[in-house]
């Protein structure tokens, strides 16, 4: 079978992606969810510059099985190569097909036919249109080997900076979210957690709930149902208070996280990630330095929630799941039911920036929903639970030793990257990886989580591998075996941490060498593009004729998201006060081709405003017990007084792939901040958050 | 019974004393624009006005605004008839998740009431109760100032 581009390859089918419609309509269908990224903008925007109709003609329907294309997870900054590769090529192929009936039909060369909005002209005049045909079901075959896209001059509506279609209903308060579905007849439910990570609820003291409400248990497993939404709150809260939970410590001393995973490296499972060359000598320094991060929450600002209703034995589950058919697969798993049973139907939720609480409340909703057939149960957890509940991004360990030779040149590195693995996404095991699947009567063991593998671009070792020109290097990284908190995947995965580590051996052996940061870098480049975007932030943020001033620094940060993805630079402006603040950031990006640039820019702000807060403040706090961190006030993220100010280019390549741009600026601007400390303190730090306390350690 | 004002529109309920305003704006009122976010008056998901304060709707009890004025973003403007906020939240593409938006703008349609034309310092403090996780803060922001500046 020949090859076809991104997950056409999976779902060949052209009806799949995309259906005409007499009414002069066009409906895509992808299999990746619109997540807040502006990903359905971008997908619009492709199909219908290969279609060549209007934008407005183009209504993009959110996810759902049996019938949209299973495109796996939306994540990994994949959806515009994965998704829009398939749709451009479907809708090349569309419109072949369409142009090849009314060329046949009427008698008129192919290459005569030209398209405007949707009407095909001949050298006369109209002969036909996509609406004419509509009902021909010419999309009923699969994709052609060939179809020739327009070529990257012609474009007119992919690479424009187009408004998002998502954001009028955001602005004017509409119902779009998961959270604002209202079915008739439906049920509000909650759930009620235990106090301590695996407690065993011993009893449950018998007493009236506000609003008749109904208890929903299956061993571990306690929800409540109550008609309105108070009733169910109030319900929950009453609840908690009658139910006894046999406890014990099950997590490690987080003053001692790092020792923990030192410790529990030992046992895990140590493997090469790369290892190339041999070091020449003379070495006439190494450096051993070894970073450190905490484990770190999604912080979505909704908490997770999600609407399902039983009927007989069939169940369908509104969800903001990243992942329609892995959610399938894993409620189907718990439930020990044919998939085919269960229709999952995407709804946008808040920002989820990886793997949150989505899918867990997705089971969560089903499970409660069991107890009253034939009627939606939307269930909706609580903040505590969200910062409390949701998967974590693992605490990490990264040791790096890097030989230097008597020019100050890197000529071998060595690191030992250590982590739980980045994802216990649903659908990847044989057995149920959600939050609840492990606390009912019959439970299903939770296991460690994985790593992805290093060609889909890794967990923990994501970026551990240098860009830089290194003659022998040596990667490895250890999965712990063991897991007290649950991890899964969020922004950058293990990138947040690998690439601030490179980056501030960078700098340090940059400065034993004299020379500056910039330089340094770009002594250690072969890459014209990676070249390209660090001195396109240098221009930028004026850093050649930067000068020093009391109490503040500046300090660089690249990376190439994946080695594989796009490149991005940034330059950070610190203060020190009391505390580190983040002033200004000046961030150089290279996408390839960028569908809508200013989608681009938005994500590579938003990724590293995500950065800059987590190098600054976030930390999961916990005791022996549970995650104590699970308020806002317990988690601060990055505020509107202390957001720093952005200036951005995008080095637009329309001749080239697109390569995603969700997760590119994330890391560079952590480790550009840990550079400003070092201009500004003459300290360099070891650990994140940059925290006064961390920092009086480094 | 409880009576205030919705969006310019008289409205009663029958609703238990202690219910939040939240539930019952997107209960039996069935709005869905004030949002929940942490029910702590941590985050501003749920910011509405109350006599053209912003209040936490999450935890302010509904029996409190009895014959007073509410306004939620729904009351701002329309996609017919926008506010400037809310046009120049368009214009500016503030967003992305959008899910902190609709308290933003309330909190925002307050202070240019009282002060047309913020300063950028002005804006950040307003705004400093919400909290936006994508990173859209600086589109937000100059979207509020765009409004002011357009409505001046």
């Amino acid at each position: 079978m020949h090859r076809l581009p991104g997950n056409l390859q999976t779902n060949r089918r052209l009806s799949q992606w995309l259906a005409i419609h007499p009414e002069g309509k066009v409906t895509i269908t992808p299999g990746k969810v619109e997540l807040g990224q502006g990903i359905l903008t971008t997908l619009s925007q492709i199909a219908a510059e290969e279609l060549e109709v209007d934008l407005a003609r183009i209504e993009a329907r959110a996810a759902s099985t049996p019938d949209s294309p299973d495109e796996g997870v939306t994540s990994g900054s994949l959806s515009t190569q994965d998704s829009g590769g398939a749709l451009r090529h479907a809708c090349a192929a569309a419109r072949a097909i369409f142009l090849g009936v009314v060329a046949q039909r009427v008698g008129v060369p192919l290459e005569a036919i030209r398209v405007e909005d949707g009407i095909f002209h001949g050298p006369a005049g109209p002969i036909g249109s996509y609406w004419a045909l509509a009902d021909q079901a010419l999309l009923d075959c699969d994709a052609p080997a060939e179809a020739r896209p327009r070529a990257p001059g012609e474009r007119r509506i992919a690479g424009r900076s187009v408004p998002r279609i998502d954001l009028p209903d955001k602005v004017f308060g509409a119902a779009r979210y998961v959270h604002d579905l209202r079915l008739p007849g439906m049920l509000h439910a909650r759930m009620v957690r235990p106090p301590a990570r695996g407690a065993r609820l011993a009893g449950l003291r018998e007493g009236p709930l506000p609003g008749a409400a109904q208890v929903v248990r299956d061993g571990d497993f306690l929800a409540v149902l109550a008609e309105a939404e108070w009733e169910a709150e109030a319900a929950a809260a009453r609840l908690a208070a009658r139910a006894e939970w046999e406890v014990a410590d099950s997590l490690p001393e987080q003053a001692l996280l790092t020792d923990w995973l030192r410790e529990a490296a030992t046992r895990g499972e140590r493997s090469p990630v790369e290892s190339r060359g041999d070091l020449a000598p003379p070495v006439a320094r190494t450096l051993r330095r070894s970073f450190h991060r905490p484990y770190l929450a999604h912080a979505s600002i909704a908490p997770s929630c999600a609407v399902a209703r039983w009927e007989g034995e069939r169940v369908e589950v509104f969800t903001h799941s990243q992942g329609p058919y892995n959610l399938r697969a894993d409620l189907a798993k718990t439930l020990r039911c044919d998939p085919a049973l269960i229709t999952v139907r995407h709804r946008e939720g808040a920002g989820c920036y990886g793997h949150n609480g989505a899918d867990d409340v997705a089971l969560d909703a089903v499970l409660a929903a069991r107890a009253v057939p034939n009627t939606p149960v939307r269930l909706l957890w609580s903040r505590a639970e969200e910062l409390g509940w949701s998967p974590f991004s693992p605490a990490m360990l990264v040791d790096v030793e890097a030989d230097l030779d008597t020019a100050g040149t890197i000529v071998g590195w060595r690191s030992h990257i250590v982590s739980n693995g980045h994802s216990s996404r649903p659908g990847r095991d044989p057995e149920p990886t959600l939050l609840s699947a492990s606390m009912l009567a019959t439970p299903f063991a939770v296991k460690p989580s994985i790593n992805p593998a290093m060609a889909a671009g890794g967990g923990a070792p994501r970026n551990g591998i240098p860009l830089y020109r290194i003659p022998a290097l040596g990667v490895e990284t250890t999965r712990l075996l063991e897991m007290p908190i649950r991890t899964s995947a969020l922004r950058g995965l293990g990138a947040t941490l690998n690439v601030w580590s490179i980056e501030s051996v960078m700098d340090e052996a940059a400065a034993l060498a004299g020379l500056d940061p910039l330089d340094y870098r770009l002594r250690h480049l072969d890459d014209p593009r990676a070249i390209a975007v660090l001195r396109r932030a240098a221009d930028l943020a004026g850093w050649t004729g930067r000068t020093r001033r009391e109490g503040f620094g500046m300090g660089i940060g690249f990376a190439r998201y994946k080695n594989t993805g796009a490149w991005a630079a940034v330059i950070a402006e610190v203060e020190a006060l009391d505390r580190v603040f983040c002033r200004r950031l000046w961030i150089a990006g290279d996408v390839g081709e960028a569908v809508n640039p200013d989608g681009v820019l938005n994500q590579l702000e938003g990724g590293a405003i995500h950065g800059a807060s987590v190098a600054l403040l976030e930390e999961v706090r916990f005791d022996r017990r549970t995650v104590t961190s699970d308020q806002w006030e317990g988690y601060p993220i990055l505020r509107f007084s202390e957001v720093p100010q952005v200036e951005l280019a995008l080095i637009d390549r329309p001749e080239e792939p697109f390569l995603g741009a969700g997760e590119a600026s994330m890391a560079p601007t952590i480790a550009a901040i840990a550079g400003g400390i070092t201009q500004a303190l003459g300290i360099r730090p070891r650990q994140l958050p940059f925290t006064p306390e961390n920092l009086a350690r480094a | 019974m409880l009576s205030f004002t919705l969006n310019g529109a008289a409205v009663t309920l029958d609703l238990p004393e202690d219910v939040a305003l939240l539930h019952a704006l997107r209960g039996p009122l069935g709005l869905s624009g004030p949002r929940f976010g942490c029910g702590t008056e941590q985050c501003g998901a749920c910011m509405v006005l109350v006599e053209g304060e912003p209040r936490c709707a999450c935890t302010l009890p509904a029996a409190a605004i009895a014959g007073k004025a509410v306004v939620t973003v729904e009351g701002l403007g329309t996609p017919e008839a926008p506010h400037p906020l809310q046009a120049a939240c368009l214009a500016e593409q503030a967003g992305q998740c959008g899910y902190c938006l609709s308290g933003i703008l309330v909190s925002a349609a307050a202070l240019l009431a009282r002060d047309p034309r913020p300063g950028e310092a002005a804006i950040r403090a307003a705004l400093d109760p919400h909290l936006c996780r994508c990173g859209s803060h600086n589109r937000i922001l100059r979207a509020v100032a765009r409004a002011a500046r357009e409505m001046a």
